[in-house]
Parts: structure tokens; sequence; C-alpha cells
């Protein structure tokens, strides 16, 4: 048996979070709501939550993902930066999101 | 006050009664369907389609062995279509060369894959199929190479409940991202063999810890899920989220029911999809407005503070034990049956009907007349 070598992934400012192959973000048209679909659970993210996922596209790293954000709610990048780290662990830790 | 009906998010399909394995806790009704009376390929795709029009965004493909479906392709893909995620629930036995791939092909977002035992043994025993480890490990790693995300289902109960640590460890092992240790729950075939399978409660003291400790010790590296088991319980569960709330199931022959023992339930009346639409059946369907919200609550239930938190917890388990399905969940302290679970505990592990043999089972069978009253003594 191949053992992999499994650790948990810390994040970080050069991180290229991205969604996991088995999540899904979509448009619920029925409810009205940007869904985020996962193997046993179906969560609705808020405004805040849905602008981070939108970024975690693999390509923009959190230190770019927290500039983008504090543009965008002309917001210190200071002020936000613990809260995009603390949530893109808490997703990363939950297998949403690759870190 | 009665609340608005909101749309259905999850759907578990019953496929097939049709199994390779005879599990004696399969949730499966003691009266199983045989493969004639299974609804065809195009029933089941009108199904889909209507309940992703209802607003289903995600559907459990289960049985039974659902792979046993040779149309199963054909189901994933027009789920796929429609955006609804799909998530096979397998016991991975006998699945033929190349069928993974092609239900990945057709969109399968995502893999269960059981196991009755951490050790080969136990699983032979507990489903009643020989070589069956081995062959779920295949499928493992099947499912690994074409890339699709794996769980790993524990049912566990009084036969397997040392093996705790072991299913931890294979889970790591096979590279599942999610490891599900299911206390096994008393309705089907687990009711009728319920001395069979209750665990002492010390055994389910220390599970509990262990699982506890791993889920800490393996935070980011594999999520581990844990169903408490009902009977060793303060609380009952919101079973299904609370019926008919947000999610139903459909059996073989397209009967759609609250949940998968509510046909134990004999005075309600379900009706099959075809003869109704879906979207009706959700809004009008009795059996589903029999125990929807809170109105149909009696006390303790009706001025409890966690009314909306458990929903006054299972139905099903309320009939099998307090022989009321409007009564308060007895898994619930509140509950004056409450001390009957206790007793229920007492009672499987002083019968223990003699342990170790597997003999002590009545596996499930299609077919099989169902002999045992799980209710005596």
């Amino acid at each position: 048996m191949t053992q992999e070598t499994r650790v948990r992934a810390i994040v970080s400012m050069q991180s290229q979070p991205v969604l996991k192959r088995h999540v899904r973000l979509q448009y619920d048209k029925v409810r009205e709501a940007w869904a985020l679909l996962s193997p046993e659970r179906v969560f609705w993210p808020n405004e805040v939550s849905l602008d981070i996922l939108r970024l975690c596209d693999g390509r923009h790293s959190v230190a770019q993902i927290i500039a983008l954000l504090g543009d965008l709610y002309g917001a210190d990048e200071a002020e936000i930066g613990e809260d995009v780290t603390s949530f893109l662990q808490e997703w990363s830790d939950k297998f949403l999101v690759t870190l | 006050m009665t609340e608005p009906v909101l749309p259905p998010i999850g759907m578990l399909a019953e496929l097939t009664h049709r199994c390779p394995l005879q599990c004696a806790y399969c949730s499966n009704p003691v009266e199983l369907l045989k493969a004639n009376r299974e609804m065809e390929t195009s029933g089941w795709v009108s199904l889909f389609e209507q309940a992703a029009d209802l607003g289903v965004l995600q559907v459990h493909l289960s049985g039974g062995e659902p792979t046993l479906r040779s149309d199963l392709p054909e189901l994933i893909a027009s789920l796929a279509r429609r955006g609804v995620y799909t998530n096979l629930i397998t016991a991975g036995v006998g699945i033929a060369d190349g069928r993974i791939e092609a239900f990945a092909d057709a969109g399968l977002d995502h893999i269960q894959l059981s196991f009755q035992g951490a050790r080969p043994a136990t699983t032979e025993k507990i489903g009643n199929s020989r070589g069956a480890h081995e062959k779920k490990l295949e499928t493992a790693r099947r499912v690994r190479n074409v890339g699709l995300p794996l769980t790993i289902n524990a049912p566990i109960h009084r036969h397997n409940m040392e093996e705790v640590p072991e299913f931890i460890e294979l889970a790591l092992s096979l590279g599942a991202e999610r490891l599900e240790i299911a206390n096994v729950q008393y309705a089907g075939w687990a009711l009728l063999n319920r001395n069979a399978l209750m665990p002492e409660r010390e055994a389910v003291e220390r599970q509990v810890e262990i699982v506890e400790a791993a889920q800490e010790r393996l935070r980011g590296v594999m999520t581990i899920d844990f169903v408490t088991p009902d009977y060793f319980a303060i609380y009952p569960k919101p079973c299904m989220g609370g019926w008919a709330r947000d999610a139903f199931m459909v059996a073989p022959d397209g009967t759609v029911l609250p949940c998968h023992a509510a046909g134990t339930i004999k005075s309600l009346h379900f009706e099959r999809f075809g003869d109704w639409s879906l979207a009706r059946i959700w809004h009008e369907s009795s059996a589903f407005n029999a125990f929807r919200g809170t109105d149909w609550m009696l006390e303790p239930c009706r001025s409890c503070e966690r009314q909306e938190i458990d929903w006054g917890g299972c139905r099903c388990q309320a009939m099998a034990i307090a022989g009321d399905a409007a009564a308060t969940d007895p898994a619930c302290i509140k509950s004056p049956l409450h001390a009957r679970m206790g007793a229920l505990i007492k009672e499987a592990v002083n019968t223990k009907m003699a342990d170790e043999s597997s003999n002590a089972f009545t596996y499930r069978r299609i077919g099989r007349s169902v002999e045992l009253d799980p209710t005596s003594a």
C-alpha cells in the first residue's frame, strides 16, 4: 500500500488557493442565491465569503486577494488580512479549498 | 404558526434493493423489492429533472448497490447536466472494469465507499461476502486513480467498534478526504438485529474519545464525521434535518418518502412518482405534511425550546419504541420513555445471543420472511 504523506496545509501570503475539485460554487435559480456544493453539505456563503471564494482560482495569491478585497471594500489591508487568512485556513481544514 | 414549505435540497435515490452484501443492519426496509419492481431509466431521468426544477441540489445515489443498475452512467449524466451534485454510495464489490471511469466521465462528483470492518475477516463476516475486503480496497484505488474524491463510510456496532482506530488508519492510507464513522441506526434490518448489534456503554464511550482525539489530531488532514448512537444520547438527532423539511428519499419503485424508514409508520400513505408529480408529492402528500414543522408536536416537544433544533427527533424511532409516530423520540431525555432506551441496551447486552457467531444475525436477503419481532424481549 502506498502511504501518502498527509499533513495539514497552513495558509501563507504566497498560497494560491483554489476550490477543491469536489466543491462547486454555482448560482441556484430556485432560491436566487449562490450555493457552494460539497459532498455532504450545501453552504450559502454571504457576500464577503463569496468575494473571497470567487478569487480562489489558483492564480491569485493570498496577498493579492487581500489587496483586491481591500480595494473592493475600501478597507485597510492590515485590517482585513487576518479575517481573510483565517477564513481560508478554516475552509482548507474543511476540505473545501486547496492552499 | 404554519410556515411556508421551502424547496428540498437533498434527495436519497435508492435505485435498487439488489446488493452483493447482506449486512444485518441495512437501512433498507425488511420487505425488499425485487428487480422487476424497479423504476426504469426514463422514470428516474424524469424524476431527476423534476427534482432539479424543484430545487434539489444534491442527489445521493444509493441502494442496495446502485452500481448494479447498468444505466447508472446515464442517470449520473442526467443530474450532472442540471448542475445537481452527485454522490455515489457504494459497497464497492464487483464493479466491472471501466465503470468507475464511466461514472466519472458522466460527471459524478463524489464517491462514498463502505467498509464493514477494518480487517478482512470482519468485512467478510458482517457483509456475509467472501473476499469483499480486498475488492473494496481495489475499488478505493480505482476511485483515487480517476481522481474522484473519496469518503470512507464505516457503520459501527458491537462487532467492529474496537476497530475504530484501524478504520481511521485505513481511510488515511486509502487517500480518503473524509471518514464517516456512523453508529448503526436501529431501523430496518438493524432493528431486527438489535440484540446482536447493540454495543456496551463503555465501548461507546471509549470510541467517542478515540474519534474526538483523531478529529483534533487530523484537522486539515482528513475530516472525520461521527454519527452518534441514539440509544446512548441525551437529545435526539434532528432526523433528516426535520421531517419533510429539506430532504426526502425515493424507493426503487419510485415511491417517495420523507425518510428511508418511513414505511414502518403504517398509518401513512406514500405516493409513487409518476402517479403524482414530485412537486405535488413534496407539497401535498399527507405523509409529508403529517410531521412537517412543529404544529403536530405533543408535549414535551410542544413547549420545548429545542423543537426547532431537533424537530422532535426520529418519527420512526418514536413508532418503534413508543408505539406512536407523533410521540417525542425516546432518545430524548425529556421523553417519558427515555428509560426504555437504557433498558433495551441492557437487554441486548444480557442476551448477547452467541455473540461471536455470525449465526446471531438475520442477514439481509430479498424475499426472506421476517420471523423475529424486534419489540419482544
